[in-house]
């Protein structure tokens, strides 16, 4: 299966489903910097994985999915349901590459550059991620 | 109150950057490859790193691998009650929130506290 652009969807998100993610985003970073604050880095650690956007964003994609569908004149629901649980499966193989980002930041960020050190856990985040979705497409 | 403010600022477009990249890709389990992206973390520790120093910074990814294998079966359990459930994405997302919270919890406290 190949991997592809398509702009057309940035045209059926609406202006507001872009700030419910940004606010989500914003509260999400801004509470845990609140946790690490007042709990120290070990609670407020475990929200820096926290699904900020994962409601916001499957909702939306269930969404359009069902308009689609419902534009055909066909029932969208179970249409719908399916890309939410195949995005979902996608952010669990994602998920594993976060763990190796958490790994990378916690090994090398105390003694190399920061930029150095985000950059390249970032990097194998994606790397990590799309091996282990290629894997699981291949088999 | 205003470290806060450019936490919030940050995060929101370090998310938003990253869901709009997963919106324009296909197929929709490639995408969702995004909406496990470390923009939260990506936000937070850049701005850790410049306020508390980097071993801060590093005992806070340190937890954050409990959170990702919290985030593993959050999203697994999420995609599987999707499949076979005629359930709407928002209630079962929501519902499934204290899931993660329990596991991350309970990984922290078992790996790192006891």
């Amino acid at each position: 299966m190949r991997i592809r652009l398509d702009l057309s969807t940035l045209g059926q998100t609406k202006w507001h489903d872009y700030a419910v993610r940004f606010l989500f985003g914003g509260l999400i970073t801004a509470i845990a910097g609140m946790i690490a604050k007042k709990f120290g880095p070990g609670i407020g650690g475990l929200f820096l994985a926290f699904p900020a956007i994962f409601p916001a964003s499957a909702t939306l994609i269930e969404k359009h999915e069902e308009e689609k569908k419902e534009s055909l004149g066909l029932n969208g629901a179970a249409r719908g349901r399916s890309a939410a649980s195949i995005d979902a499966a996608g952010s669990s193989m994602g998920s594993i590459g976060l763990f190796i980002f958490a790994f990378v930041v916690w090994q090398f960020m105390p003694r190399d550059p920061a930029w150095m050190v985000l950059g390249g856990a970032t990097v194998l985040w994606l790397g990590v991620s799309v091996a282990i979705w290629q894997i699981r497409k291949a088999l | 109150m205003s470290q806060s403010l450019i936490r919030f600022m940050i995060g929101g477009v370090m998310v938003s950057a990253f869901a709009i990249i997963g919106d324009v890709l296909k197929p929709k389990s490639f995408a969702g490859l995004f909406g496990a992206a470390p923009s939260v973390a990506l936000a937070t520790l850049a701005l850790t790193v410049v306020s508390d120093g980097a071993s801060y910074a590093a005992n806070e990814a340190r937890s954050m691998m409990a959170g990702a294998v919290a985030f593993f079966i959050y999203a697994s359990l999420v995609s599987r009650i999707m499949m076979r459930y005629e359930f709407r994405a928002i209630f079962v997302t929501l519902c499934s929130v204290p899931v993660w919270l329990g596991v991350a919890g309970g990984v922290y406290y078992f790996v790192w506290v006891r």
